[in-house]
């Protein structure tokens, strides 16, 4: 960090100072889509099984619901706060959650997938003789999938943002580089660093909206 | 007893229910700065979402604002406002607004756009004007998806203005920085629960505002819904 009595005016970026601090933004970077990366496949393998079963099983329906409901009001910040006297300043306290919020994101999502496939396609799946589990995997899970990629695009996005919190626990990616800039009253990473994880998120979310189009040609902008 | 001994003494020492780092303090000080964030970002959201709405204009705009209010890392947004504006309680309210105000665009946007036509025909056949006929026909209508995205905004402003402590501001959060900080436990603990309790209180009460709010005739016609137009969350 520049230092020097002479500095009196610090400007909002210093490209001098950032073309040399390259792999500072590179490292930061990395680790942030490593921990999103993390917390929306996590999210997504335990979402499937969760939402199938709400959806098959009426009964754990509104429990699911109700559970995720409270759960996401749980400020990030508090949460990781609450987990640190267990788990200390780790990944897994950044991860348990990460990967929670983008689990109730996603559940939702396939749990209204699921609804909305029309009632007489799965009549006509019967008539087939599809069984259960193959009409589940071939039929209503791809029926589903624009409302779940539109989950993932939610989680995913989410998610950068709640990194940059996680560095208060130690961690952040590009949030530790927006805490250090604070700390040392200094503006360019911080600046920087915002302006990357703002990208990052913008970034993620067209190119999920294109694997979209891609995968479920037939839903148009969800 | 262990770890949670020690946080139930915290809660029970008087020393932590008065002054200006008592609990009743820090609770005015956090609900003061989230209440006056949410007001200001509904005076801007609330009548451009409604307009947009109803004239069913820059729909784009109305539901991309969430996208890209989403992807804005409250954290930075803080941290830039305080280099800007300085200690107080300014910079925070003003990134607190700035968070508030996207889902409530959208939510009250999407809101009037789902009014159904039909209605809007008939209200007009009834010789409704323009303006009454957002006053009394079309906003009714539109209650439950506009309380919604107060009550999302509300709820991430809370959890957000923990995150103002660490720019000097007040509120809970400073349990739980100061907590980090000083590796008191304990603290940080009492801090992340009084929180954590005040996001499901505001959530609680608002979704109580919305029951009152929602005229007889559409509570009638289905059960409370807990729908929203946008999935947000912040800090």
């Amino acid at each position: 960090m520049p230092t020097g009595i002479f500095l009196t005016f610090d400007p909002w970026i210093n490209w001098g100072w950032l073309s040399s601090h390259v792999p500072l933004f590179e490292d930061a970077l990395q680790q942030h889509i490593t921990l999103t990366a993390i917390a929306i496949l996590g999210g997504l393998v335990l979402s499937l099984p969760l939402g199938v079963a709400a959806h098959r099983w009426r009964a754990f329906r509104s429990p699911v619901l109700a559970v995720s409901e409270i759960f996401y009001t749980i400020p990030s910040l508090a949460l990781f706060a609450l987990l640190i006297p267990y788990t200390g300043l780790t990944v897994v306290t950044a991860e348990i959650g990460l990967i929670g919020y983008s689990l109730l994101i996603l559940v939702r999502n396939v749990m209204v997938g699921l609804e909305a496939v029309p009632p007489d396609v799965i009549d006509a799946a019967n008539g087939m003789g599809y069984r259960p589990l193959a009409r589940l995997l071939r039929i209503e899970l791809p029926l589903a999938l624009p409302a779940i990629i539109a989950g993932i695009r939610i989680a995913t996005v989410t998610t950068i943002g709640l990194v940059t919190v996680t560095a208060l626990i130690g961690l952040g990616g590009l949030g530790q580089l927006i805490l250090e800039g604070f700390i040392e009253n200094f503006h360019t990473p911080l600046v920087v660093a915002t302006v990357l994880s703002i990208a990052l998120a913008l970034v993620a979310d067209l190119s999920l909206a294109g694997l979209q189009r891609v995968v479920v040609p037939w839903a148009r902008n969800t | 007893m262990g770890f949670l001994g020690s946080v139930w003494r915290w809660f029970s020492d008087p020393a932590h229910w008065s002054g200006a780092d008592g609990i009743p303090q820090r609770l005015v000080e956090h609900v003061q700065l989230s209440a006056e964030s949410v007001a200001i970002g509904a005076l801007i959201a609330l009548p451009i979402g409604i307009v947009l709405g109803h004239y069913g204009r820059f729909g784009n705009l109305a539901i991309n604002i969430s996208n890209v209010g989403r992807a804005l890392p409250s954290f930075g947004i803080l941290v830039i406002a305080f280099q800007v504006f300085g200690l107080g309680d300014f910079p925070i309210v003003f990134s607190l607004t700035a968070l508030a105000i996207p889902p409530m665009l959208t939510n009250s946007y999407v809101a009037l756009r789902e009014v159904d036509p039909d209605v809007k025909d008939a209200a007009r056949g009834m010789g409704y004007r323009e303006l009454t006929q957002v006053l009394r026909v079309e906003l009714p209508l539109a209650v439950p998806l506009v309380m919604a995205g107060v009550r999302t905004s509300a709820v991430q402003v809370v959890a957000t203005a923990t995150l103002a402590a660490l720019i000097s501001g007040g509120g809970f959060g400073r349990y739980i920085i100061d907590g980090l900080a000083q590796q008191d436990f304990p603290k940080l603990f009492a801090g992340a629960l009084l929180v954590a309790l005040l996001a499901m209180a505001t959530e609680l009460s608002l979704a109580g505002l919305e029951r009152v709010l929602v005229p007889r005739g559409i509570r009638l016609l289905r059960a409370p819904v807990m729908a929203r137009a946008t999935t947000f969350k912040a800090a």
